[in-house]
């Protein structure tokens, strides 16, 4: 388990930056065809906030991603005075 | 219980009752906004602003999700250092006061955009409050619960967001049906928010009477508290990792599986199954009335199996079947296509006529009622366009079905998959009070536990109405498209909670 847990540090620490990335080109998409007039719901203040939500998050993600391929979470604290 | 140390001699069910109370009408404040959330959008918006309007006023309802977490921030740190009960009790008259000055802000007619903004700013302060409240509950009532069964008493806290959601939902439909549709539309939609003052009112009172909880009076006589608990909560690496821990692989995924099952399914029902306004509203009142008790079922349990596996089923169960259940939803509502082989009676058709706004074109609706022999009811409205340019081409008529209302057996069918959806609520919710207290030391628990808590529930959760409604508008995308936000979140989830989290029950939280 706790090489899988080391594997998919790796996963984790990928997937902040693709997550984002994913964001990014989602909101240049639709904002355009928002301004062609295809979507008109989808507009530039919407995708900002989405996009300032989750790039904190996915950081969080990365972060947790370093921790599990260093193997931090190979044993969890069972006790207060561990922490 | 009772301590010694600092006299309480209150029992855990008085303990529970008043910080449960509080915490109940806390939720009620917070969900009134979503139930109105067609309404409130309306009133905040131009008249012409269509689905914008939705997704604008969903935006507003998020954005008190969003801020949730600095509220956990803010009064978490208050709370490890002045105490539990002093911060929940400035929490709960933040959001009363902020929820009854929404119910008094003017409509856009009257002040224009200062309406979304003043709305706004009332539902930070809300997401704020809310965000200081549930981790000093949830802390309060855990650090007075006996060992062995705090997964059992803080579900009774874990029970108070469902049942505020419920009190919400019955406000609305009884002021609705009091006054009627009309000027439940027009003003009596803030009648459930004036309201909220008399609630937190009593809650107050009640709150004022509670002592503080026995282990941080302890930890404050032996002069233990946390000078700075932010900086120890976050800058510590090992109590970081567990804030992390918490957040992707407990809470994220319960938010989600809440807000998609609580709220979703009934926005769902209302605006793409277009349900009748308290159709939609009764389905989901069944639903959590049967489902509730399982939150305090799913708590006790985990006291005995612990806390991991109740709540990643719950998501699992989530992943495996929300598509269908949807699916279910629009193919069982689809009153467009039974129409042409079971109509049985169809009001006069009803003409009216007006001018497009701005514009010298015409719009002509013709509206009927109709019933079917399955014993569907519904509206449907023709819409025509006209161009005053008479050599124009005509645009395509639309048609417009709404105030469906189901027949028995459909109605039947859909309160049960709904109340599936809030059991699993129960299972990923229940138990989760009891981890997160367990997970984090007396001195940093409340601004621990709250920020994964509220970032988990609160955005990641929160965020579900608008972002799923956000995903379906997109060209090219079918209705069932917005559900694989939740999906995806409940999935992530899942493999983490599977994979890094200890199946370990009651833990001490005496230190």
């Amino acid at each position: 388990m706790n090489v899988l847990k080391k594997i998919l540090g790796i996963l984790w620490i990928v997937l902040g930056p693709v997550i984002i990335l994913f964001l990014i080109m989602q909101a240049i998409e639709k904002v355009a065809a928002a301004a062609e007039g295809i979507a008109r719901t989808n507009t530039t203040l919407q995708w900002s906030i989405i996009i300032l939500i989750f790039i904190p998050i996915c950081a969080g993600l990365m972060i947790f991603g370093v921790y599990a391929f260093k193997g931090e979470y190979e044993r969890l604290p069972t006790s207060s005075d561990e922490l | 219980m009772s301590s010694n140390k600092n006299d309480v001699t209150q029992s855990i069910t008085q303990v529970i009752a008043a910080s449960s109370l509080g915490t109940l009408i806390e939720w009620y404040d917070f969900y009134i906004f979503g139930s109105l959330a067609v309404i409130i959008g309306q009133q905040l918006f131009p008249s012409d602003a269509g689905a914008s309007a939705l997704i604008n006023t969903l935006a507003i309802f998020a954005a008190g999700f969003i801020v949730r977490p600095f509220g956990a921030l803010v009064f978490g740190r208050l709370g490890d250092l002045i105490g539990r009960k002093y911060t929940f009790l400035l929490t709960l008259v933040l959001m009363g006061g902020s929820t009854f000055l929404i119910g008094l802000i003017p409509s856009y007619s009257s002040i224009g955009y200062a309406a979304p903004i003043l709305v706004l700013i009332l539902r930070l302060v809300q997401g704020l409050a809310l965000g200081g409240e549930y981790g000093g509950a949830a802390t309060y009532v855990a650090e007075h619960a006996p060992v062995g069964r705090r997964g059992f008493f803080t579900s009774w806290i874990q029970t108070t967001a469902t049942m505020g959601l419920f009190l919400s939902l019955g406000i609305i439909v009884l002021t609705k049906n009091l006054i009627g549709a009309e000027k439940f539309a027009d003003w009596g939609w803030r009648i459930p928010f004036l309201v909220s003052i008399l609630l937190v009112g009593v809650s107050i009172y009640i709150r004022m009477k509670m002592h503080e909880s026995p282990v941080f009076t302890k930890l404050k006589s032996e002069g233990k508290i946390s000078a700075n608990p932010l900086k120890e909560s976050f800058q510590k690496k090992a109590n970081f990792k567990m804030v992390l821990l918490a957040l992707f692989g407990a809470t994220m995924g319960q938010g989600v599986i809440w807000y998609t099952g609580q709220f979703y399914a009934q926005s769902f029902l209302e605006n793409t199954c277009k349900l009748d306004f308290n159709e939609s509203r009764y389905i989901l009142l069944w639903a959590i009335v049967l489902a509730t008790p399982f939150f305090v079922v799913f708590g006790s349990w985990s006291d005995k199996v612990g806390r991991k596996w109740i709540m990643l089923s719950g998501m699992l169960l989530g992943i495996i079947f929300y598509r269908p259940i949807y699916q279910y939803f629009i193919d069982a509502t689809n009153v467009k296509e039974f129409q042409k082989t079971e109509l049985k009676t169809a009001t006069a058709p009803e003409i009216t006529r007006e001018l497009v706004k701005g514009e010298k074109d015409s719009i002509i609706t013709t509206t009927s009622y109709k019933t079917l022999n399955s014993g569907f009811t519904f509206k449907e409205s023709v819409v025509k366009i006209i161009p005053d340019d008479v050599l124009a081409p005509l645009p395509e008529d639309k048609t417009v079905i709404a105030d469906v209302t189901l027949p028995g057996k459909t109605y039947v069918i859909i309160i049960l998959l709904v109340f599936f959806q809030v059991l699993l609520v129960t299972m990923v919710y229940g138990p989760i009070a009891a981890f997160l207290v367990e997970l984090f030391p007396t001195q940093i628990r409340y601004t621990s536990m709250s920020l994964p808590y509220h970032i988990g529930n609160g955005v990641f959760g929160g965020l579900v109405p608008f972002i799923a409604t956000l995903v379906a508008s997109f060209p090219g995308s079918t209705p069932l498209s917005g559900l694989w936000y939740p999906i995806g979140i409940a999935a992530l989830s899942f493999i983490i909670g599977a994979v890094y989290i200890d199946n370990r029950g009651d833990r001490n939280v005496m230190d």
